[in-house]
């Protein structure tokens, strides 16, 4: 009973990790077909911002809220001066994106220093039969959860969400109904980028706050939207809850490296079943 | 044409005026001088061979290819500067051949999209419904699964939330039921008895051409060639020549 808790707690411990490392880099790379390898540079500006703002004094969700929205800012100003010009590129914005994670990572590293002092994680621990979990962890689950929904509610109620989905499928034809494309692929960035500061946030006062802390999210994110395919609903979800099932196994089978090597393992399987990812396939299925 | 009078707004000048306008693909001009003018409450067939630049000249004037040359006014007020959601704003209404509603959204999320075309106006989701009837029956299903004419219907209803100053449609009768062309040609008819809004037509089909426009432009070799009356629609030997060579 203790163990298969324990295992549950695992896997939907793995499953908000990789859907918060993944949620930015599939809304940009779903809306807007580009491949941002800066996503991890995102999320550690987040975290940067966040841990900075937390030591002001602020609130923890306030010192959050903040890191998202400086990414999401950030976001949008190199989607007007780089990103803009590169629609239609892929190549030339993975290499553009790639840059600018060098020149972040860099950057920061000259600016900030090898490292920012952190936060302590709030919250104690909970016991549940035998075994104690950290709560803030759970409170991760929940929020990777709700923020899910969120976005669901985001792209299929609001009218900035049908918009969107409307400028994806036909850009020109958008333009020609009024919408003013150049400014939904800007929001669409941003939106991308301060999920990606959001992701920073929350996991700033588990970690170690560094300039290359980015690449530990960049693995799973990019397993979890190769998994996923084009569409953030009915892909990146159910990619994360089937690799977070993996790596949880795995890990709890063999250690943190195997569960790595099992992710992995997962992906080149899952890749070779179903090219187009679980999206492509679903959307195949449906017709 | 009207220059020499004073300008009455609405009455004399065009609403639409396109003169020596060159536009192609790759540097390659496939309009090479098109000159054109649409008037108050006209409706005007635009036929030509098949691949002479119809949609070519559709999509200059709205701004999704750049004019290379020449000049394009609406209601006076050039547009060649003008991105394409600008000039929609402006008042083109462009219902593309092949009809590009976004098939995974729904009749009613098509028609918001159109709101975008209303900037400091409400919105009228309902005038687009009292045109198309079907289309408030079908509201809550997506696009996609229309028919060809319902899509029609959506496309041209999209552009109607608008309240356009004038309508581009191409090709609104391909892939149609012949009953369902004829619905649309009335409703259009109407609407522009009642609204006074002029329509470009590209049509290839003689029926709706008859049933719908007062004088038809001919194009041949990237330009206008030859200015056709109602009469010349009538007669069979006329029409048959500029249609199917
Ligand atoms: N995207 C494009 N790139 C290059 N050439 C194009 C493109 N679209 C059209 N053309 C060429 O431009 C010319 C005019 O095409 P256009 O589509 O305007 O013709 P059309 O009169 O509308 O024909 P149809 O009656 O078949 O609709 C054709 O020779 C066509 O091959
Ligand atoms: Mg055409």
């Amino acid at each position: 009973m203790a163990s298969l808790l324990n295992l549950l707690y695992q896997c939907g411990d793995s499953f908000a990790f990789l859907v918060l490392s993944a949620l930015g880099l599939a809304v940009i790379f779903g809306m807007m077909g580009v491949i941002n390898l800066a996503h991890g540079e995102f999320i550690m500006c987040g975290a940067m911002v966040t841990v900075s703002v937390a030591r002001l004094g602020l609130p923890l969700p306030v010192a959050i809220a903040c890191g998202a929205l400086v990414a999401g800012v950030i976001g949008i100003v190199l989607e007007r001066l780089v990103i803009r010009h590169l629609y239609g590129r892929p190549l030339d914005s993975i290499v553009a994106t790639w840059g600018i994670s060098l020149i972040a990572t860099q950057g920061t590293l000259i600016l900030v220093g090898s490292s920012l002092p952190g936060v302590g994680t709030p919250f104690t621990s909970v016991s549940l039969g035998g075994n104690s979990y950290p709560v803030y962890r759970l409170l991760l689950i929940a929020v990777a959860v709700a923020l899910l929904g969120a976005l669901y509610l985001l792209f299929n109620v609001t009218r900035y969400g049908t918009v969107a989905r409307a400028t994806i499928a036909l850009p020109h034809m958008a333009e020609a109904l009024g919408v003013d494309t150049g400014r939904v692929y800007s929001l669409t960035f941003g939106l991308g980028a301060a999920l990606a500061g959001l992701t920073g946030g929350l996991y700033a006062p588990t970690m170690t706050i560094v300039p290359t802390m980015g690449g530990t999210f960049l693995m799973e994110a990019f397993a979890t939207v190769v998994i996923g395919g084009t569409d953030v609903f009915i892909g990146t979800a159910p990619a994360a809850a089937v690799l977070g099932v993996v790596k949880a196994l795995a890990t709890s089978w063999e250690g943190q490296l195997i569960g790595q090597v099992a992710l992995l393992v997962a992906v080149i399987a899952m890749v070779r079943v179903l090219p187009r990812g679980v999206s492509g396939w679903l959307l195949q299925e449906r017709g | 044409m009207t220059d020499a009078m004073p300008p009455v707004p609405g009455l004399s000048m065009p609403v639409l005026s396109v003169s020596g306008l060159h536009a192609g693909y790759g540097g390659k001009p496939v309009l090479q001088g098109v000159d054109l003018a649409i008037r108050p409450g006209e409706i005007v067939a635009v036929i030509g061979r098949n691949g002479v630049g119809k949609t070519t000249l559709m999509r200059a004037l709205i701004g999704l290819l750049p004019a290379m040359q020449g000049e394009i006014r609406l209601s006076g007020n050039p547009l060649d500067t003008l991105p394409v959601h600008r000039r929609a704003r402006a008042g083109i209404g462009y219902v593309p051949q092949g009809r590009d509603v976004f098939g995974r959204l729904s009749v009613e999320e098509n028609l918001r999209v159109a709101e975008s075309l209303c900037v400091g106006r409400r919105p009228d989701l309902q005038r687009a419904y009292d045109t198309f009837p079907i289309l408030h029956e079908r509201r809550r299903q997506r696009a996609g699964t229309l028919s060809g004419g319902q899509q029609q219907m959506l496309a041209i209803a999209r552009v109607l939330i608008g309240q356009p100053s004038l309508l581009l449609l191409d090709e609104p009768s391909e892939g149609i039921q012949p009953s369902i062309v004829q619905d649309i040609s009335r409703i259009m008819v109407a609407l522009n008895r009642k609204t006074g809004i002029p329509i470009m037509l590209v049509e290839q089909n003689l029926d709706m051409i008859r049933a719908m426009a007062q004088r038809c432009a001919v194009m041949d070799k990237g330009r206008i060639t030859a200015d056709l009356s109602a009469q010349d629609l009538q007669d069979r030997s006329i029409m048959r020549r500029h249609l199917a060579v």
